[in-house]
């Protein structure tokens, strides 16, 4: 049964991830990613600090205001003439490590392990179970994860026309009445919940593989937006099966070579699929 | 019947010092109108500035009498070409969908209907063979044509387009004036900007002459000439003689 649980919170991280990362990849926004997925770690500790627990959605949405914050303070800077990448890199990398200093700081109450923010423990995940009324109903990775791919479905496909436009064509978008700051803002707000309700299988740092490598990948092979979400999500659901498995014989890291299955996907399909091999390899200045 | 647009002392500035100064005029309905001035003189930032892309430090915008909020169904627009990824993961018939949705609120998605509106659209312009091609991998004037088709689709009264003839062959740019003069006939108002002063007098019947201020606003026949064409380019125009085209001499 733990085969079971592990593959499909597995699977659920990545469908949720990689669902997002479709239009960070569009966006040129991949970095931004990359800067959230590091930059929730205070929050993640704040929250941990102040509720006294990991399982909480008072940790979900402390993570997220901290995502919020994170591309808030990016624009800022980019708005006041600091280079684009220089201002992703100085909050994220500002943020992450007061992060890393509060869990030093409060090592005896917090009970996370740095490492293990970092590079998630899947394996142990299935033990974590979530009881009703006595009854175990399964894993609180499952519940936390699936909750927040449920989520992303439900935004994602709800405002699916307003997403493409405004990661098309913003300035009709805007023209057109469509509020594209808010929906700029409500995509980065899914990538934290989404990032927050990973770290802890797959880990902070390897949820950003997620995000980007899926979704690059099938921009590699479809010429049709709602198709490239749909290919991200089943590379990312095969990369957690067979992630599983190699991990299992090697005796690795499982998030880890889940995500290299996910990084060698991305090879052959630049390789073998003519839009690859043909020209431009758009997400090069990404994760 | 009030006009469809109305700008009063309209100043935007980017950083400190101001790209539009004061900028007021009226545009009466029916015209086909050239928006001339050189690199950097302002006629996109106006376009975006009227749209509420950008803020604008002082101004008012009326269209058809009204705020753009409440008017927006009824404004199409054009940005220049090179303002989007042509790399996108979509095709012509899709973008052309786009301009549908200012109509569609804000759950209800595309149907059959305005496929088949953007069908049409796409038609207008030539392009109907090519709805299903990646955009790609289409040219670059056929790409200027979805951007058209695009507008059509927003099935506005007011339209404002941004270059609409750069990098096209001259095929295309005598398609794309056709259209625009059958929009100008349909009772339609098109703000155009323009670079190529040769074909202003042929295609225009208003012209705006732009450079940060205003330097007039117009019927073609009165506004064409040496003396308002060197107040808008300054140095860099020269006139062969006095009846033949200008022509700049520091092209872009
Ligand atoms: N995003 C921006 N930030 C700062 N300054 C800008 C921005 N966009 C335009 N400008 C400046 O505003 C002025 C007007 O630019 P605008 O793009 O409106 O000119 P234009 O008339 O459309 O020129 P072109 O013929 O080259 O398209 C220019 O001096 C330009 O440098
Ligand atoms: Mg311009």
């Amino acid at each position: 049964m733990n085969h079971v649980w592990i593959i499909l919170i597995g699977a659920l991280v990545g469908s949720s991830c990689s669902m997002l990362g479709c239009f960070l990849v569009l966006r040129k926004m991949s970095m931004i990613g990359d800067a959230i997925s590091h930059s929730v770690l205070p929050g993640i500790v704040i929250a941990f600090l102040i509720s006294g627990s990991r399982d909480s959605l008072v940790m979900m949405f402390g993570a997220a205001a901290i995502g919020l914050v994170t591309v808030f303070l990016i624009q800022m800077f980019q708005n006041s003439g600091v280079q684009s990448d220089a201002s992703i890199g100085v909050v994220f990398t500002a943020l992450f490590a007061v992060g890393v200093v509060l869990i030093s700081l409060y090592t005896r109450q917090v009970d996370l392990d740095l490492d293990c923010v970092l590079y998630g423990e899947i394996a142990y995940a299935p033990w974590d179970t979530l009881h009703v009324g006595g009854h175990s109903i399964g894993p609180k990775a499952v519940w936390g994860v699936g909750a927040s791919f449920l989520l992303n479905v439900l935004v994602i496909s709800l405002f699916f026309k307003q997403f493409k436009i405004s990661t098309f064509d913003p300035a009709l978008a805007a023209a057109l009445g469509i509020p594209v700051v808010f929906f700029h803002y409500l995509l980065m707000g899914l990538v934290s919940i989404s990032t927050v309700a990973s770290f802890e299988s797959v880990g902070a740092i390897l949820v950003v593989g997620m995000i980007i490598v899926p979704a690059a990948t099938a921009y590699l092979l479809t010429d049709k937006l709602s198709t490239m979400i749909v290919i991200s999500v089943l590379l990312s659901i095969i990369s957690s099966v067979l992630g599983y498995y190699i991990a299992f014989l090697l005796d690795a890291s499982i998030g880890g070579t889940m995500v290299v299955v996910a990084g060698v996907l991305f090879l052959i399909a630049l390789f073998f699929s003519p839009k690859g091999v043909r020209h431009h390899v758009k997400f090069s200045h990404g994760a | 019947m009030t006009d469809p647009l109305t700008v009063k002392n309209l100043t935007v500035a980017y950083q400190k010092s101001p790209v539009l100064k004061d900028i007021s005029f009226r545009v009466p309905e029916g015209k086909l109108i050239g928006i001339i001035g050189p690199n950097g003189a302002g006629k996109s930032t106006l376009i975006k500035a009227i749209l509420e892309l950008i803020p604008s430090i002082t101004g008012e915008v009326e269209i058809f009498g009204d705020s753009y909020k409440n008017t927006r169904k009824r404004v199409g627009y054009v940005p220049q070409r090179e303002s989007v990824d042509w790399d996108f993961p979509t095709d012509a018939l899709d973008v052309v969908m786009m301009g549908r949705y200012g109509h569609l609120g804000w759950f209800k998605r595309p149907d059959k209907k305005d496929k088949a509106y953007a069908l049409k659209c796409l038609q207008q312009v030539g392009m109907s063979q090519y709805a299903n091609r990646q955009i790609s991998q289409l040219s670059g004037g056929q790409q200027q044509r979805v951007f058209l088709a695009r507008a059509l689709a927003q099935d506005a009264e007011l339209y404002f387009m941004d270059e609409p003839f750069v990098g096209v062959d001259a095929a295309t740019e005598k398609a794309i004036i056709t259209l625009l003069m059958k929009l100008k006939e349909q009772g339609k108002t098109v703000l155009v900007v323009h670079h190529d002063l040769n074909t202003v007098k042929e295609y225009f019947d208003w012209i705006m002459l732009l450079n940060v201020n205003l330097i007039g606003i117009g019927p073609t026949e009165e506004l064409f000439t040496k003396e308002f064409l060197q107040k808008t380019y300054g140095g860099s125009l020269a006139m062969l003689d006095a009846n033949s085209s200008p022509i700049i001499v520091s092209p872009r």
